[in-house]
């Protein structure tokens, strides 16, 4: 009997310490959890922690090619101009003032005196010079060497055409004054100075470190790399984040508000938008589609969505047979109800396509190229001797493999369907199989997007030039050719030029080797405590006009 | 026992040969190129990249001069991360990722045996019933399934734990480790109840029981080692399951580790990740399998027995 008490005392006991110890652990987890986030502790420390999308490959300006990069770079480094996130206007940076000559060939830019690089150095116009020469190294293989073609001979250095730098459209005339000239009067030059592409580069490190065509030496790494921006390179942790401080000797540092970023690479949107939830994240970088219901409707405030300079659209294979009759194509093209496709399955606020460049190129407007209209289509179809789809051989579509991909494919399929009897089959491949086919002309409609370089009708338009590396529709018209590479580049006015180039998207729209479908949108959440962030079709951020407002920071995303 | 070891391993080796040779070959046939994108790269700049990472040599060429930096034990420079090494590359992923197996696999043990010793100590009765029906359901539930379900009821509703990240903020390990260590959790349990419920019924138990032992005695000193030979089994390739099948849990708690970037690679045509990855995964499932046919050895006096007469 005493035995038995003395047992279950001691199980008493024993159960007591194993829920004390239970509700310690939970005790301490909980702790943990709450309050501490990135998001109020980065808002008392002026820290930014910005959704990056995937993981930056390098930090070299001429080997990245990706938009994660260029948003860290442009907080390391600096053009001769930036833009103004608001009208994206060139507003000075580097250079404090330029001038265009008569024929508007010749730039001549100024650097002010207080540009300095990180590490003390003054910053000259022979950096300039330097770095472009290296961004057109052959052996480098810079995959964004084209943005400086419109510099007189540079195409022909970067192709090794001619070998003597010399006679590539670049001279420093001294220490602060460089001068450009193009081939062409480019009317979008000063924008393309803003691409990383065209940063100077501090020449000593990257000597320091390797031979200036070799790619991959360790010049970008923290304490190595050295930059002329707002920021400074503190922290890059594999995989986990990238870290950038104040230049305190940032010619503009007065102005820069925040102590530093800290850039996140989340490749997972479902994952971003959770750690946005919880108070990890500033701003993310996309939503994903199925939230943005909830977001509208719970938090709009946290919800930015504005068009972006990109479209969403279906190439066609012009050589396939039945594909090569652009009465087929025009009316595969009126037969996608694009509001219904917007409003029922991308869901996102996208505004439906019926030109290729997007509107609101800094004036460009072009004029719609077809409308949705399935009688005119069925007339067409039966034509080009397909009555009611009858005759159509069944042909596939091609996308890379993808959810929201797949959604606008399954429902275009069943609008022509639908409106022209016509058979479509889906095939999905892995994006470089997909990238594989499309360039090898194995396809025979496959979806697409393009997102333009800088603001100009011509990063929409150049593009479909007669065996342009992005045309990959076997399409060619020599009249569009013309007004594209001869007539746009020397016409004498904006107006001028942007007539040429509504006439050309006329003759494109006109033949429809590509059916635009939508607009891309871009969208992303952003904590009601970051300040002066301004939406535009870039997604164009100066950071340095950032600051995190602490009054709102406990607002918003409960 | 030495013998036994040394050939084993030296059987591998033939084994890890196939394994490079096959994945050298097969991601060069694989259709679209690591240089290949969405905007057109100009034949130019492609010609220069192949140039830069020896692709422009005929392919025994590359072959050879890849054996022969293997030999070195140097995977070469990663194409997607120019400015890295695929040494570098699994040098920082290779810690986070074991970490995360290891606890898993620590966690997997400790519920999935005990759970399991538990049931198969009284089979066919509601405690038998009631933990192998959880565990049926543990292993239904996939990881990309588990994962948000955990986070969204520890992380966004009881707000107890961080959702993502390793290391960089306290109990951020708690949920990728429940994530990923459950689902093999529920595997052990099966396992080591079929290999208790087994084991209870052999002679020497009885034995033991008819000795008048305490059941706790039977159980430890007996039947465990007896009843445990097919989660240790089990438990070698788990790991190695563990280490390079991480990818799901670490996508969705943003965990800088092996598993992520293994499958990017391949979605990149990375080629001398995907090598590297591979061969590196490969090794590490040989040694792992090794292992544990050695521990089974040792734990099974029948095996011991059996390869003594074969020798």
């Amino acid at each position: 009997m005493f035995g038995f008490i003395m047992y279950d005392e001691i199980k008493f006991k024993r159960r007591q310490l194993n829920f004390l110890l239970i509700i310690l652990f939970l005790s301490l987890i909980v702790g943990c959890g709450k309050g501490q986030n990135n998001v109020t502790t980065g808002n008392l420390t002026g820290i930014l922690h910005w959704g990056n999308g995937t993981d930056p490959q390098e930090l070299d300006p001429h080997i990245v090619t990706g938009i994660p990069e260029h948003h860290i770079l442009s907080a390391l480094l600096e053009g001769l101009v930036a833009k103004d996130p608001k009208t994206l206007e060139p507003i000075p940076a580097v250079a404090k003032e330029w001038s265009i000559s008569k024929d508007k060939k010749t730039y001549t830019f100024k650097i002010r005196e207080s540009a300095l690089w990180s590490n003390g150095d003054t910053l000259t116009a022979h950096d300039f010079v330097w770095s472009w020469w290296r961004a057109l190294q052959p052996k480098l293989g810079n995959q964004y060497a084209y943005m400086l073609f419109p510099i007189e001979n540079s195409e022909n250095y970067a192709k090794g055409k001619i070998s003597d730098f010399s006679l590539v459209g670049v001279k420093a005339l001294d220490d602060l004054t460089l001068q450009v000239k193009l081939s062409n009067p480019t009317p979008y030059f000063l924008q393309l100075l803003d691409h990383y592409s065209m940063y100077p580069l501090h020449k000593a490190t990257i000597e320091k470190f390797g031979k200036a065509h070799e790619r991959g030496t360790l010049w970008t790494r923290p304490g190595n790399f050295i930059g002329n921006g707002p920021f400074i390179l503190k922290e890059w942790r594999l995989f986990k984040s990238i870290d950038v401080i104040k230049n305190p000797i940032y010619w503009d540092a007065k102005k820069v508000k925040l102590n530093g970023i800290r850039f996140h690479p989340i490749e997972n949107v479902t994952t971003e938008e959770r750690m946005f939830r919880f108070g990890q994240l500033h701003k993310t970088s996309s939503i994903p589609i199925d939230k943005v219901k909830t977001y509208k409707k719970n938090k709009p405030g946290l919800l930015k969505i504005h068009p972006y300079l990109g479209n969403y659209f279906y190439r066609f294979n012009t050589t396939v047979t039945h594909l090569s009759d652009k009465r087929v194509r025009r009316a595969l093209a009126m037969s996608i109800n694009r509001k219904e496709l917007t409003e029922r399955v991308t869901k996102g606020d996208e505004s439906p396509a019926y030109t290729f460049t997007p509107p609101g190129t800094l004036g460009y407007f072009a004029k719609d190229g077809f409308s949705f209209n399935p009688s005119l289509a069925k007339n067409l179809m039966s034509e080009a001797g397909y009555p009611a789809g009858k005759g159509f051989p069944v042909t596939e579509l091609l996308y890379n493999t993808s959810e929201g991909h797949r959604k606008i494919a399954v429902a275009i399929q069943q609008m022509w369907k639908k409106h022209l009897g016509i058979n479509i089959v889906l095939v999905n491949q892995d994006w470089k199989v997909y990238l594989d086919s499309v360039n090898t002309g194995n396809y025979a409609i496959a979806r697409a997007g393009w997102i333009g370089d800088y603001i100009d009708p011509n990063t929409f338009l150049d593009m479909w030039v007669s065996d342009g590396g992005n045309n990959r529709t076997g399409w060619s018209n020599s009249h569009y050719d013309d007004l594209i590479s001869k007539q746009a580049p020397i016409s004498s006015s904006k107006s001028e030029r942007y007539r040429i180039m509504a006439e050309a998207e006329a003759i494109l729209l006109n033949n429809m080797p590509v059916i635009p479908i939508y607009i891309y949108n871009s969208k992303s959440l952003v904590h009601p405590s970051v300040k002066g962030l301004e939406p535009n079709i870039l997604n164009y951020v100066l950071y340095k006009n950032i600051f995190l407002d602490p009054v709102t920071a406990n607002q918003g995303v409960e | 026992m030495f013998y036994f070891t040394l050939n084993r391993l030296l059987q591998s080796i033939p084994v890890l040969l196939i394994v490079i040779t096959a994945t050298f070959f097969l991601v060069r046939a694989a259709p679209g190129g690591p240089f290949s994108a969405e905007k057109n790269v100009p034949p130019e700049v492609v010609r220069a990249l192949e140039a830069q990472y020896n692709l422009d040599q005929s392919i025994w060429q590359q072959y050879t001069s890849y054996i022969g930096d293997l030999l070195h034990g140097d995977f070469g420079p990663s194409f997607r991360y120019p400015g890295r090494t695929v040494n570098e590359l699994i040098a920082a992923g290779l810690p986070v990722t074991g970490e995360l197996a290891l606890y898993a696999m620590l966690l997997a043990v400790l519920i999935g045996a005990s759970a399991g010793i538990y049931a198969g100590l009284r089979p066919n009765s509601l405690h038998d019933y009631l933990p192998m029906s959880i565990s049926m359901v543990g292993i239904c539930i996939p990881s990309f399934l588990m994962g948000p379900l955990l986070v969204l009821f520890f992380g966004i509703y009881m707000e107890w734990l961080p959702i993502s990240g390793w290391g960089s903020s306290p109990g951020d390990k708690i949920l990728p480790t429940l994530t990923l260590g459950l689902g093999y959790a529920a595997f052990i349990a099966r396992l080591s109840r079929g290999g208790i419920l087994e084991v209870m019924t052999k002679d020497y138990i009885r034995t033991a029981k008819a000795k008048g032992l305490p059941v706790k005695v039977i159980v430890l000193k007996h039947a465990l080692r007896g009843g445990l030979i097919p989660v240790v089994a089990f438990l070698g390739p788990a790991f190695a399951g563990l280490l390079s099948g991480s990818f799901v849990v670490e996508t969705i708690f943003q965990i800088p580790g092996l598993g992520r970037f293994y499958v990017q690679a391949a979605f990149n045509r990375d080629y001398t990740m995907i090598l590297g990855t591979t061969i590196f995964f490969a090794t590490l499932i040989i040694l792992f399998n090794l292992l544990s046919d050695v521990i089974a050895v040792w734990l099974d006096p029948k095996l011991r027995q059996q390869y003594r007469s074969d020798k």
